[in-house]
């Protein structure tokens, strides 16, 4: 595992930039309400390795993701 | 694991107002950024718009004065002249520096006022609906211009960094957007630059930023970021559109913060 992100589902709008600027399409959206009324987006580890290249947090508005690497 | 990305340290732990998608929140953050990178949270002092901004000190931790509509370039005037040695920014909207305000800011750009101004240019009027800015493109459709603009009846897009960049006093103006990953980092870096112009004492600088606004354009975030790369960008042209390497100013020691 080379990189890692944490979506704070309650900051997320889901505006889903970050869908469109994953390249592995490791983000997808998902069905659950937060407290505000969004679906915000969930991280799928297994659909491929994450390389922790943060383009996901630069486009995220709200700064809801946090980017991890080794 | 190393964490290589997070919230800005300038940036406090707010949920922001604005819609999903806008571009304000990412300039707040880019802004943010900088200010961590270059050090000067202590010595900043942001100058607010009135428009969809308005509420930007809940999000910023350093100090922050409301203007009022369209005065922020007159009111960062002030405080510049008053404490040249603090770093003062402007974030002002198309509504606020292209309508209301342009002539003060004309004129601040035109004295060569040692501020930076952060235009962002939506091409409406976002908080009170979406009513067409002068900075609308001919043919797109507001709330009052449902037919589209048309330049016989509301006159043409108000290019404000071409024609700042006439102006003898301005010394960096470059126009970006942040519509993508690569074009984040180059706004983040105009942004840098145009503070760094500041602390150099080189005279009024302006980085206008191409933003987002899917709530007025009707359009899903994803759509309205190629809207920028379709449409905007072929009347706002990207690129750096003024860099002066220096103003002199002999015996002006306002220059010198």
């Amino acid at each position: 595992m080379k990189g890692h992100i944490i979506i704070d589902s309650g900051l997320c709008k889901e505006c889903h930039l970050c869908i469109e600027a994953c390249k592995k399409g490791l983000i997808t959206p998902s069905h659950e309400f937060n407290s505000r009324g969004y679906r915000p987006v969930c991280f799928n580890q297994e659909r491929g390795e994450c390389t922790g290249c943060a383009l996901c947090a630069i486009v995220c508005p709200d700064i809801a993701i946090e980017v991890y690497r080794e | 694991m190393k964490k290589v990305f997070e919230r800005p340290k300038s940036m406090k732990k707010n949920i922001f107002h604005y819609c999903a998608g806008c571009g304000h929140s990412i300039a707040h953050r880019l802004i943010a950024e900088v200010i961590d990178e270059l050090g000067i949270r202590g010595v900043l002092i942001g100058v607010l718009p009135a428009g969809c901004a308005v509420l930007a000190y809940n999000y910023f931790d350093v100090d922050m004065i409301e203007a009022q509509h369209g005065r922020g370039p007159a009111t960062a005037t002030g405080i510049k002249r008053a404490l040249p040695d603090r770093v003062v920014f402007c974030y002002q909207g198309d509504g606020d520096l292209a309508a209301i305000g342009i002539a003060e800011s004309f004129h601040a750009a035109n004295r060569g006022e040692n501020i930076t101004v952060v235009f962002i240019n939506n091409a409406v009027y976002g908080m009170t609906g979406g009513q067409m800015a002068p900075t609308s493109m001919l043919g797109q459709r507001t709330t009052t211009s449902p037919g589209g603009r048309k330049s016989l009846l509301d006159g043409y897009p108000i290019q404000v960094s071409e024609v700042f960049s006439l102006l003898p006093g301005t010394s960096y103006i470059e126009r970006c957007t942040v519509n993508s990953p690569a074009s984040i980092l180059k706004a983040k870096k105009a942004i840098r630059k145009a503070f760094q112009c500041q602390i150099d004492g080189r005279g009024f600088s302006l980085v206008e930023i191409l933003s987002p606004c899917p709530t007025n354009w009707k359009m899903t975030p994803i759509e309205s970021c190629r809207w920028i790369d379709e449409v905007m960008s072929k009347t706002f042209p990207l690129g750096v559109i003024k860099d002066l390497p220096e103003i002199k100013k002999k015996g002006d020691k306002r220059h010198d913060g």
